[in-house]
């Protein structure tokens, strides 16, 4: 129950993208027949990219992951109106591909606003207008945190944006795919997304650019992607998403009823003594569950859920290699100890009743087992 | 995480030995922090000058649990003057191998032992040469 890490890409996806590889081989910028047959896959996929978030196909760059999208995102928006201003708004909650990025410009000379979070996560629209300078140039505020699992109010926040006339961009990994997204609705002019995380292959994202925003490239070179983002095609990962985005769309029911399965999971798992949730009861993503236990750590958790069949994912510091706790966590109140404690569990396509009720049934002798080696909580 | 760890960690982490406190405990060693994400309490009980038996309790990941099993099966039985000589590297060693970021902040084994037996001579008011102890605040 790790399917917020990644997903298994669909047989179909797979199916999809074989022929790219040997007979289909041609570069999409050749002019001849097999070339142009890479070039024409790579537009059906960009269309059908396009419409999963209700955009245009012109306003979708194909990338090289999720990470880039949000590179190329911040970078190319910072980089392209330096002259104009040099602030940036964010969250404290952001992925590591915004926070650093976000880190990394403050190194160059930007200046950026780290908004808090209440304890269930979720960012306050009144506090991203009160952000606002006459030098801000970019807001970028998260859709759904990969670790909690909360979604923001990003309509509130794209309705500000459009009316101070800011750029908006959201990182969308979490939930392009799983949720319907409309990108005329959210009011964002950047979204971007992972195919990876959609049942699609790894090593291919997308970043959607409203039309009239601008950007500077990352990748300077034979000029593809519209100028923005050079480097030869990966015709079989495009081709891979563009499948993955069209099967995304027709899941959406689906995925919706994994929220049921969630609530099971929470309601089960809470009835463990000294449990909490993290995060918002219901304004979070339909796959998401993340708990804490006090007096024990997740790292420990994960291995026994592991030996029990079971995948897992923590915050705590101690199956990271930063050996700091979630900034998540931290960021949403919680004590570091607090924090070291939490344990994610998210679902997909493939889990059942059976599979919720099965970690629910075990999770309880873990907890007991690891309190009982545990010196805490007496 | 798991790809990390010996399958000898992930036996003493699975069946940890001797888990527990000793009620009328000689010593005490408690080492570690909460805030770091490992904290470990050893219990000795000493006759002769030597360990009678050894427990622990410990909150932490996979390798502090693994770690606090194997040092009070290395430590039991031996004197305090052999005990003191057991190292970090040691209870590494006999757990084959941690993997490198799991070496300075959850190893700590041996320094909850020493802790313990230095607790014991100063409430028995024996003397001994102790190794440097290296405190929690080190593991920040």
């Amino acid at each position: 129950m790790d399917h917020s890490a990644t997903t298994a890409a669909n047989p179909a996806v797979t199916e999809a993208m074989l022929p790219y590889f040997s007979e289909n081989f041609g570069n999409p910028s050749s002019l001849y027949s097999i070339g142009r047959q890479a070039r024409r896959a790579i537009e059906e996929a960009r269309q059908k990219v396009a419409d999963l978030i209700g955009a245009k196909k012109e306003e979708i760059i194909f990338t090289g992951s999720g990470t880039e999208s949000d590179n190329l995102a911040i970078k190319g928006i910072a980089y392209k109106n330096r002259k104009k201003g040099d602030h940036i708004i964010t969250s404290s909650i952001e992925h590591h591909a915004v926070l650093h990025v976000c880190k990394y410009l403050e190194s160059q000379g930007f200046k950026v606003t780290y908004l808090p979070v209440n304890k269930d996560g979720i960012v306050n629209p009144a506090d991203v207008e009160k952000a606002i300078t006459s030098q801000t140039i970019l807001i970028t505020i998260m859709h759904a945190n990969n670790e909690i699992g909360t979604l923001q109010p990003l309509e509130d926040i794209g309705k500000i944006a459009r009316e101070k006339n800011i750029p908006f961009h959201t990182d969308a990994v979490q939930t392009a795919g799983k949720l319907p997204l409309d990108v005329e609705a959210l009011g964002v002019s950047l979204l971007s997304m992972s195919a990876h995380k959609m049942y699609g292959p790894k090593g291919v994202g997308a970043l959607y650019l409203r039309k009239g925003i601008f950007i500077e490239p990352l990748f300077h070179g034979g000029g593809h992607e519209r100028n923005l983002r050079s480097g030869t095609e990966n015709v079989p990962g495009i081709v891979g998403f563009g499948k993955a985005a069209e099967l995304a769309k027709q899941r959406f029911p689906e995925e919706a009823k994994l929220a049921d399965l969630r609530d099971r999971l929470i309601k089960g798992v809470l009835e463990i003594k000294d449990s909490y949730l993290n995060g918002h009861p219901t304004k979070r993503l339909p796959n998401n569950a993340n708990f804490r236990f006090s007096y024990i750590e997740g790292e420990s958790m994960i291995l026994n859920l592991d030996m029990k069949g079971v995948s897992a994912s923590t915050g705590s510091a101690c199956s990271s290699t930063s050996l700091e706790p979630s900034h998540v966590l931290m960021a949403i109140g919680l004590k570091p100890e607090e924090a070291h404690g939490s344990l994610r569990l998210t679902l997909g396509l493939g889990n059942t009743q059976d599979d919720v009720d099965y970690v629910v049934s075990v999770l309880p002798e873990i907890v007991n087992k690891l309190r009982m080696i545990s010196p805490l909580g007496r | 995480m798991t790809d990390g760890y010996s399958e000898k960690v992930m036996e003493h982490f699975a069946n940890p030995r001797n888990v527990g406190e000793i009620k009328d405990a000689d010593g005490i060693g408690k080492v570690g922090n909460p805030v770091c994400g490992d904290v470990m309490w050893i219990y000795i009980k000493v006759k002769d000058d030597r360990l009678e038996d050894v427990k622990f309790k410990t909150f932490g990941c996979g390798a502090a649990i693994a770690t606090s099993s194997m040092i009070t099966e290395m430590a039991k039985g031996k004197t305090l003057e052999e005990a003191l000589k057991i190292s970090r590297g040691n209870v590494a060693d006999a757990l084959d191998g941690l993997p490198p970021i799991k070496m300075h902040c959850s190893n700590l084994a041996a320094d909850g032992l020493h802790a313990a037996i230095k607790d014991y001579l100063e409430k028995s008011g024996k003397k001994m040469e102790l190794p440097k102890i290296e405190t929690a605040e080190e593991h920040g």
